[in-house]
């Protein structure tokens, strides 16, 4: 019983902060059809900032996660400028070996700036300790990065369903070329998109340092994982990435629990078997 | 239809005769190569026969991706089976006989490509991707975890071939495992140059642009497709029995998914869908890796990556592909 | 004459819409029967039952007397029915001659051969050029097809169904988009189709309907409204119908 709920807990915080990092991956691929292998590197430069903000710049948690998102963001942007405007609508092949690139010098440089080594984001003590529920007492960063993730996933849906800007963006998702004819300037949403993508990514990054540590193969570690959550979810669904994260979440942290002895090697199999029975996601309309 | 009418038409086809020079040209490049690198890098051969061995690899990939249009980040789980099959029949089973050995890495690489196939067609684009990194990083754990046959992360040690043809010694300083590496490439890539004209090549071309016209025409694009992975798998045995065998040891980075993307950079950086494009891209990468990885191996994955986007910005067909480009819009400017 | 092709009673709705409604028709060898109607009457899903690319609600498909209706598509061409895209779909990087090659290799079932290559096997490329030079293809035999004209295309998208020697032929549309001078040609190449070979033609053009059909089937909201003569369909009052104030203006049906 003690375990089944340490479990849950530990699957549901590590499912949350899967979504929030994957979620801006899953509309920017429904948004602009990019295979993007390089969002985990995002999610990876947002933890190095707030570990360098937090560590070495001695600031609070609040301005490192702040740093860490706003800084991610002046990174990825002309990223997305300069690289990824090539390769809309480019075969998949092209979009990948791109991808792979920007991660690959992504994590030489972080490798040559930061070193090998994890590094930590410090918690503020608010957030150390546990949260004792009467019968049980939960990690007080759990509760945390659980209640970071719904938010993100309110707010997510707020966005897209009642603002003009998400009408915008889901005139896009469903026709890029008609939305552009209605007026819509498709490539300011595509930047805004990725810019909101990829500063979810970072602030994944901090909120999750905890069961994600932050080193240089950060990127290609969890390339799969937040690749696969898109495409069982399904590309621009919430609901279906929310889903595919706690399922996700939940295999895996089971894992680790029950079998820790046999690594990550029941967690790919299940990967392998869910894309397998639903090859078109679970929400069927990935692309 | 008059017979002279035919023959003419047969005639002006391109050139049945151009492809077969081609071919022997291919062939004479590769033993002349193979021959300069013996002269120019004399203490450096075990890198000259690990390039042989990564370009089977390349060359197997390619049957997948470029002639196919197979996007998997996971094909070095066929190059690492084929090792570790080779390498556990010659610890485990006293199978060193050099040939043995290879055929043990050629089936255990077929083996791998039927199951690698078996699961990466059932899905399409992301999906496929997807499947294609979950596989390779399964198949490495799962060679991590059986340590007890393929030595875990310590790497399957041990591997003592005897003499090939029971005659030449795989001496200190590589000589045999270059000269066998080389022969093994020769062969390979001639069998790979009648596969890929064969009417089965012209089938995977024929899927790789529209697998719905191919079904139309009565052909099931999967079957195909299978069928090439497990050739694909042969290949890629070839390779990593090669490896085993000259090596002597069996290592888990065989299994990666840095190996299986890194291929997938030789083959681009050559050009996809070209033989011979998968043999330029290893070559200039692995010799680019040597020089690079010496002096510093965090600026190699920097470099690999700069490398990948300027391929992709500028060279999108490769470095064979545009040079062939060039020089056949050269030739037929002053033909 | 028994019947080559016969549909039976085949129904598929989506979402409640009976989409293709109670269809049944047969086809002897021979037959040149054109399927006209309205848009949205039902042609495309008609033809993706009957190609085996969608399955139907209840109803059967037979091909030379034998149900196919639990074989899936490939089965289905290899048993003899055949068809062509109403939108090319050849493959870009590849010539005439391989399309066709392809198509007879695939026919006698060696298109699996790991070794050999077409032009050297005498007896596929005097079948290649056969057919190419029947529809006026030979000269380009060995062009790639992003080389060739739209209307070249379409003859070869005629010339690969061909090639798979079909016992029952569906052209969608084998005149769209082709430019009207070029139409002349693909109207001689479905004049000089097989004669035992059963077609049927689903398209928009009625004169290419009336010149090359001697039996029109007029589909409309899912069901057969009409099956007979060319000569009768024009003065059918239910045709008229379903037509007026889209043909009956544009003065095409008189």
């Amino acid at each position: 019983m003690q375990t089944v709920f340490s479990i849950a807990v530990d699957a549901l915080a590590y499912g949350m902060v899967l979504f929030v990092i994957s979620i801006g991956l899953s509309v920017t691929m429904g948004l602009m059809r990019v295979v993007n292998l390089a969002h985990g590197a995002f999610a990876m430069i947002g933890g190095y900032i707030a570990s360098y903000a937090a560590r070495d710049l001695g600031l609070g948690f609040g301005f490192a996660v702040l740093f860490a998102v706003f800084g991610t963001i002046a990174i990825a942007v002309p990223i997305e400028r300069l690289l990824y405007r090539r390769i809309y609508g480019a075969p998949e092949l092209t979009q990948v070996l791109m991808t792979i690139g920007i991660t690959f010098c992504i994590i030489g440089i972080a490798n040559y700036v930061f070193g090998p080594t994890l590094k930590t984001v410090p918690l503020p003590a608010a957030l150390q300790g546990s949260v004792d529920l009467g019968f049980r007492s939960i990690a007080t960063h759990r509760i945390f990065a659980i209640l970071c993730g719904l938010s993100v996933a309110v707010a997510l849906w707020y966005l897209i369903e009642k603002t003009a800007f998400g009408v915008k963006l889901r005139a896009a998702v469903d026709n890029a070329a008609m939305a552009a004819a209605l007026g819509v300037r498709t490539e300011i949403v595509y930047a805004v998109s990725f810019a909101v993508a990829v500063g979810l990514a970072a602030l994944g990054g901090v909120v999750g340092a905890e069961l994600l540590p932050v080193e240089p193969y950060y990127a290609l570690r969890y390339m799969v994982t937040f690749l696969v959550v898109v495409s069982v979810g399904g590309a621009g669904s919430i609901p279906g990435a929310l889903v595919a994260c706690l399922l996700l979440g939940g295999i895996d942290t089971a894992g680790r629990y029950l079998m820790p002895e046999f690594g990550e090697f029941f967690f790919y199999l299940a990967v392998i078997a869910i894309v397998c029975v639903f090859p078109r996601g679970l929400a069927g309309r990935t692309r | 239809m008059t017979m002279a009418a035919m023959n003419d038409a047969m005639t002006s086809a391109p050139g049945k005769g151009r492809k077969l020079g081609r071919d022997l040209a291919g062939l004479a490049a590769i033993l002349a190569l193979a021959v300069l690198g013996y002269f120019l890098f004399p203490n450096n051969l075990a890198l000259l026969t690990r390039i042989t061995a990564i370009a089977l690899l390349v060359l197997s990939l390619d049957l997948v991706t470029g002639y196919c249009g197979v996007a998997t980040l996971g094909h070095a789980a066929l190059f690492g089976s084929g090792a570790y099959a080779a390498g556990i029949a010659a610890v485990h089973f006293g199978i060193t006989d050099p040939l043995l050995m290879l055929a043990c890495g050629i089936l255990g690489g077929s083996l791998a490509g039927l199951v690698c196939g078996v699961v990466i067609l059932r899905a399409h684009g992301l999906p496929q991707l997807v499947l294609s990194i979950a596989l390779i990083h399964l198949f490495h754990e799962f060679a991590n975890k059986a340590s007890s046959w393929t030595g875990g992360s310590d790497g399957l040690a041990g591997i003592a071939p005897d003499p090939l043809l029971g005659h030449f010694e795989f001496d200190l300083w590589g000589r045999t495992a270059y000269v066998f590496g080389i022969v093994l490439l020769a062969v390979v890539f001639t069998i790979l140059r009648l596969i890929v004209r064969s009417p089965f090549g012209m089938l995977c071309r024929g899927i790789k642009e529209d697998p719905i016209r191919i079904r139309a025409m009565g052909a099931s694009p999967k079957l195909a497709l299978m069928k090439m992975y497990v050739i694909s798998g042969a290949v890629a045995g070839t390779g990593g029995a090669l490896n085993a065998i000259s090596t002597q040891v069996v290592g888990l980075d065989s299994l990666s998914f840095t190996l299986s993307a890194e291929s997938l950079v030789m083959l681009v950086l050559g050009g996809t869908g070209s033989l011979f494009g998968a043999l330029t891209g290893t070559i200039v990468f692995m010799f680019f890796e040597d020089l690079v990885s010496a002096a510093n191996p965090f600026h190699w994955l920097t470099m690999v990556g700069a490398l990948l986007i300027a391929v992709v910005l500028f060279a999108p067909k490769g470095l064979y592909g545009t040079v062939a480009g060039l020089v056949s819009r050269w030739w037929g400017t002053f033909r | 004459m028994s019947a080559i092709f016969e549909v039976r009673n085949l129904k598929r709705s989506f979402g409640g819409l009976a989409v293709t409604n109670d269809i049944s028709l047969a086809m002897a060898p021979g037959d040149r029967v054109a399927l006209i109607g309205p848009n949205g009457a039902g042609k495309t899903t008609f033809v993706n039952l009957v190609t085996g690319n969608l399955a139907p609600d209840s109803g059967d498909v037979l091909i030379g007397g034998d149900s196919v209706t639990r074989i899936d598509a490939i089965g289905r061409v290899r048993r003899g029915l055949v068809r062509s895209f109403q939108v090319t779909r050849l493959f870009q990087e590849m010539t005439p001659a391989e399309h066709v090659a392809l198509a007879v290799l695939q026919r006698d079932g060696r298109s699996g051969r790991l070794f050999g290559h077409f032009l050297a096997m005498p007896e596929v490329m005097a079948e290649v050029a056969e057919l190419l030079g029947k529809l006026g293809l030979r000269e380009l035999m060995h062009r790639r097809v992003s080389e060739i004209a739209y209307g070249q295309q379409r003859l070869l998208e005629i010339a690969v169904a061909l090639a798979l020697k079909p016992k029952v032929l569906l052209l969608d549309e084998p005149a769209a988009g082709v430019p009207q001078s070029d139409t002349g040609r693909i109207e001689q190449a479905l004049a000089d189709l097989p004669a035992d070979l059963a077609v049927l033609m689903i398209e928009h053009d009625m004169d290419l309907v009336f010149r090359f059909a001697r039996r029109v089937i007029v589909l409309a909201a899912g069901t057969i409204i009409f099956d007979g003569s060319p000569s009768e369909v024009t003065k059918n009052p239910r045709v008229r119908e379903a037509y007026l104030g889209s043909y009956a203006n544009a003065g095409h049906a008189a």
